[in-house]
């Protein structure tokens, strides 16, 4: 009796609220963006700051688990969507959004500022980029009297037997760019490549925490070559426990997977034109600057400079590799069964 | 008679709870996976059968390890009293929250690492407290004299141990590895870091289906095989928890409990030393590489990026007191109307409120997303955490409050009732003050489940509110030994935080008058 009528109030009490958020769609107070848990956790109170003092609008950060949850969180609720700004999809995952339809054409003003290698459609406007690369532990290999490898064909050499340890494709996006590298490189061939890795004692973690962390020779591990990215050792170097002056770590350039990071205005959202304005903020020089030491990736903006640690730790890989999203979408199901039967062996 | 009237009363609180947070999304996101289902999509996936084969009999031998692991501390703490002994009931739930991933390096460190064996070890570790606090529990009120009294007729000790104090034990030992079962049977992160990728379970596979590919109509066939093979051995469980619980007069804790002597003392020492030492392990190498890197020191300096690691201290406090409150008010409710009602209705109840444990993660955060947007948006509200960790935390408060509520003698109450107290009035004086304790045994639990964030929350989309769990989460995100040390050191405090969270919970003990 008592929670019958306690429903019934709180129905009346929350009724009206429902209603008053509708037909106000023409001055927002604030806008949500849907990311994943990396960038959250790069957002501070001013990162923001400049686009709530010029257009007085709040920006709030909402933040799935993952890129790949993301994604299907905007898929399931396309009707009634989360956020305006979905930001953070990579082209691994972006033929899901861009086939399900869930975002909204939109053109930046600020586009011709950007790389036009990462710009594919005109729904999604790309942040920034990174490359997926194999790091090495320089003090290891000066300690075992080995050379680094040079190339994807090294690790397949009886000398680096052991040294390796990548992601499992199926669960973690550096490991699935690491197979997408090799697919690229070695073509249908590429099992045939996997067999000798797996032959040569490759070891494969869940994810990158667990392979950065457990298996790296860095931090206590055996595995002194660990897929990484291309900016894990100026973060090394930022993040280090005494101040250091060059990276402990090393880039291998060759075999490197570039992921770009796009952001878009999602379908059914009630302030379109201000989700736009947000992304041209997110292209702003401002907001660029501050990519490189917030998520440790690359600005798509080219008028931006990078800072020093950046600069000096950093090797840019001459030719990384890309996947056209399409083939990764039609191919990613019979890719990562192929993956699985080979290195189950 | 009112009380009819008045059970349905109490029981619409849980019944609300559970059916808009668990029945319905789950009902919903299973109902638009399954509309999407075609035969070819499932068929010729032969591998899933054998990944459900491997998450029963892991499940299984997990259970049966952790029962019989945890036996001798069980034993120890509950029947003796010695010093320390708050203390190490305290220290075995700290695995409880500790991250896996964090685990999983400290028992790398120790080699323990891609194979079974790892997988099995890691469950123990973090279930151990499951028995020992459920079991513990009830054993530590099971009047001495019935026990002696069958020695003095010529009883052997094994033999009082056998016919005497197991069969009072057992509805709580059935409590505590229905719930050890639960989380290994849905074990995500363990399996995944510690075994390697080779070993997969429906949880795994439910995450691989739904998130990696987004083959919604597979997951949701998994899903449908998750949930009915738990209901199934719920139910099971469930009955035999009910045909097992026996009215037993119950004693005082300070009764029940000696001092040890002579062999037993040695005994009680050899348990307490040997048990904690093992779980202490792989917590010593984590605080000891987060001593290596400087972590602790780290904890307090503002980060330009994440902040200062110390402020989702706050965070995580204010989460666990809130789901605590709403878990123990609904547990409560919903442990008191199924033991006052035998029937079908209430058997079936008792294993939907169990069934959150048991079921995915990614199910029940893609389930909140498409049903919890009306009538209020709950879906990226902060409410929506400690209500989630509240589900997850229901089932320890229910587990640990029955066999309690059912030892108690229907003829005390009736008694009650003749003389003319009404029923609000017996629940206050005969069932609170004997399930006051293991109310806050359920709500110790959870607080830590809060604490540690298990599964449920992890697909919601959350707001920017970092938590302990989230923090270490961020701190891992980038390389860099200054992360690394000062993750470890936020783990090592969290489960400080842990200990000293439960040292209290456990002296907020009602005055202990469970005598009669």
């Amino acid at each position: 009796m008592r929670t019958g009528r306690i429903l019934v109030i709180t129905f009346l009490l929350v009724a009206p609220l429902a209603c008053a958020e509708e037909g106000e769609a023409a001055a927002p107070t604030s806008l949500t963006i849907l990311s994943h848990e990396s960038f959250a956790g790069g957002v501070v109170d001013d990162t923001f700051a400049t686009f709530t003092d010029e257009t007085g609008i709040e920006v709030e950060v909402i933040s799935a688990p993952d890129a790949g949850s993301m994604v299907n969180q905007a898929i399931l609720t396309r009707d009634n969507p989360l956020a305006d700004v979905l930001f953070g999809i990579d082209d691994t995952f972006l033929s899901r959004a861009l086939n399900e339809d869930i975002l909204v054409p939109f053109e930046s003003e600020r586009l011709d500022d950007v790389d036009p290698d990462l710009i594919v459609d005109d729904r999604v406007t790309p942040i920034d980029y990174g490359d997926v690369c194999l790091n090495y532990d320089i003090a290891w290999f000066d300690g075992a009297g080995l050379e680094p490898p040079d190339s994807l064909d090294d690790l397949v050499a009886p000398e680096y037997s052991g040294l390796l340890v990548t992601q499992d494709a199926a669960g973690s996006s550096p490991g699935l760019a690491f197979l997408l590298a090799t697919i690229d490189r070695y073509g249908t061939e590429w099992p045939g490549y996997w067999e000798s890795l797996v032959a040569n004692d490759l070891r494969i973690a869940a994810d990158w925490d667990s392979a950065y962390y457990s298996d790296f020779t860095r931090y206590g591990g055996d595995r002194p070559i660990v897929v990484s990215y291309a900016s894990s050792p100026p973060a090394e170097v930022v993040f280090s426990e005494t101040p250091l002056e060059t990276a402990p770590t090393g880039v291998m350039t060759d075999g490197c997977y570039r992921q770009v990071e796009f952001a878009g205005i999602l379908a059914n959202g009630e302030h379109q034109e201000a989700a736009g304005q947000l992304i041209d903020f997110m292209l702003s020089p401002e907001f660029q600057e501050g990519i490189p030491l917030s998520w440790f990736v690359f600005p798509a903006n080219i008028t931006v400079g990078l800072p020093e640690v950046f600069a000096e730790n950093t090797v840019l890989p001459e030719d990384p590799v890309t996947v056209d999203p399409a083939e990764i979408a039609e191919n990613r199901e019979v890719w990562l069964d192929q993956w699985r039967q080979v290195v189950s062996r | 008679m009112t009380t009819r009237r008045g059970l349905w009363a109490v029981a619409a609180v849980p019944i609300l709870f559970i059916g808009y947070l668990f029945v319905y999304p789950v009902i919903r996101i299973l109902w638009l996976g399954l509309s999407g289902f075609d035969l070819p999509s499932v068929t010729g996936q032969t591998r899933l059968l054998g990944v459900a084969w491997f998450t029963l009999w892991q499940a299984a031998a997990s259970t049966v390890l952790t029962l019989v692991l945890a036996a001798p501390l069980t034993w120890a703490v509950s029947r003796f009293e010695f010093p320390g002994r708050r203390l190490a009931q305290a220290l075995v739930i700290v695995p409880f929250v500790l991250p896996t991933v964090v685990v999983g390096a400290a028992f790398a460190a120790l080699g323990w690492r891609g194979s079974i064996g790892a997988i099995l070890a890691a469950h123990v570790f973090y279930n151990i407290a499951v028995v020992v606090r459920t079991v513990g529990g009830m054993w530590a009120r099971i009047d001495r004299k019935v026990e002696e009294a069958a020695a003095m007729l010529g009883a052997s000790p094994a033999r009082v141990f056998r016919t005497i104090t197991l069969p009072l034990l057992r509805p709580s030992i059935i409590a505590a590895a229905s719930i050890v079962f639960l989380f290994t049977f849905s074990s995500f992160g363990v399996v995944l870091i510690l075994g390697g990728f080779e070993y997969s379970t429906l949880e795994v596979e439910i995450y691989r289906q739904a998130v990696t590919m987004f083959n919604l109509p597979v997951a949701a066939v998994l899903a449908v095989f998750q949930l009915v093979g738990v209901s199934v051995l719920l139910t099971l469980y469930s009955r035999r928890q009910e045909r097992s619980a026996s009215a037993l007069v119950l004693a005082a804790e300070s009764a029940t409990r000696r001092r040890p002597t002579g062999a037993t003392g040695a005994a009680v020492a050899a348990s307490v030393v040997v048990t904690l030492g093992a779980l202490a392990a792989p917590v010593a190498v984590l605080v000891g590489r987060a001593l290596d890197h400087e972590g602790f020191s780290r904890l307090v300096v503002t980060d330009p990026v994440v902040g200062r690691p110390t402020d989702a201290i706050p965070n995580s406090l204010g989460f666990a007191i809130a789901a605590t409150a709403m878990a123990v008010a609904v547990g409560m409710c919903a442990a008191y109307v199924i033991s006052r009602r035998r029937s079908r209705l209430s058997r079936w109840f008792d294993v939907v409120l169990m069934l959150p444990l048991g079921t995915s993660a990614v199910t029940i955060g893609f389930g909140f997303l498409i049903a919890l947007d009306a009538p209020v948006d709950l879906r990226a509200s902060v409410a929506l955490i400690p209500l989630a960790h509240a589900l997850v935390a229901v089932p320890f408060v229910v587990r640990s409050t029955m066999p309690l509520l059912r030892s108690i003698s229907p003829a005390v109450r009736e008694a009650a009732a003749m003389l003319g107290a009404s029923p609000g009035k017996v629940f206050r004086h005969i069932d609170l003050p004997i399930i006051g304790r293991a109310a806050l045994v359920g709500a110790g639990f959870s607080f830590v489940v809060s604490l540690g964030e298990f599964g449920a929350t992890s697909f919601i989309a959350r707001p920017d509110t970092t938590t302990i769990p989230v923090m270490i989460f961020r701190l891992l995100g980038r390389p860099g030994l200054g992360n690394f040390g000062a993750a470890l050191a936020l783990a090592s405090l969290l489960g400080a935080i842990t200990a000293v969270a439960i040292v209290v919970i456990d002296r907020l003990r009602p005055v202990d008058m469970g005598t009669f």
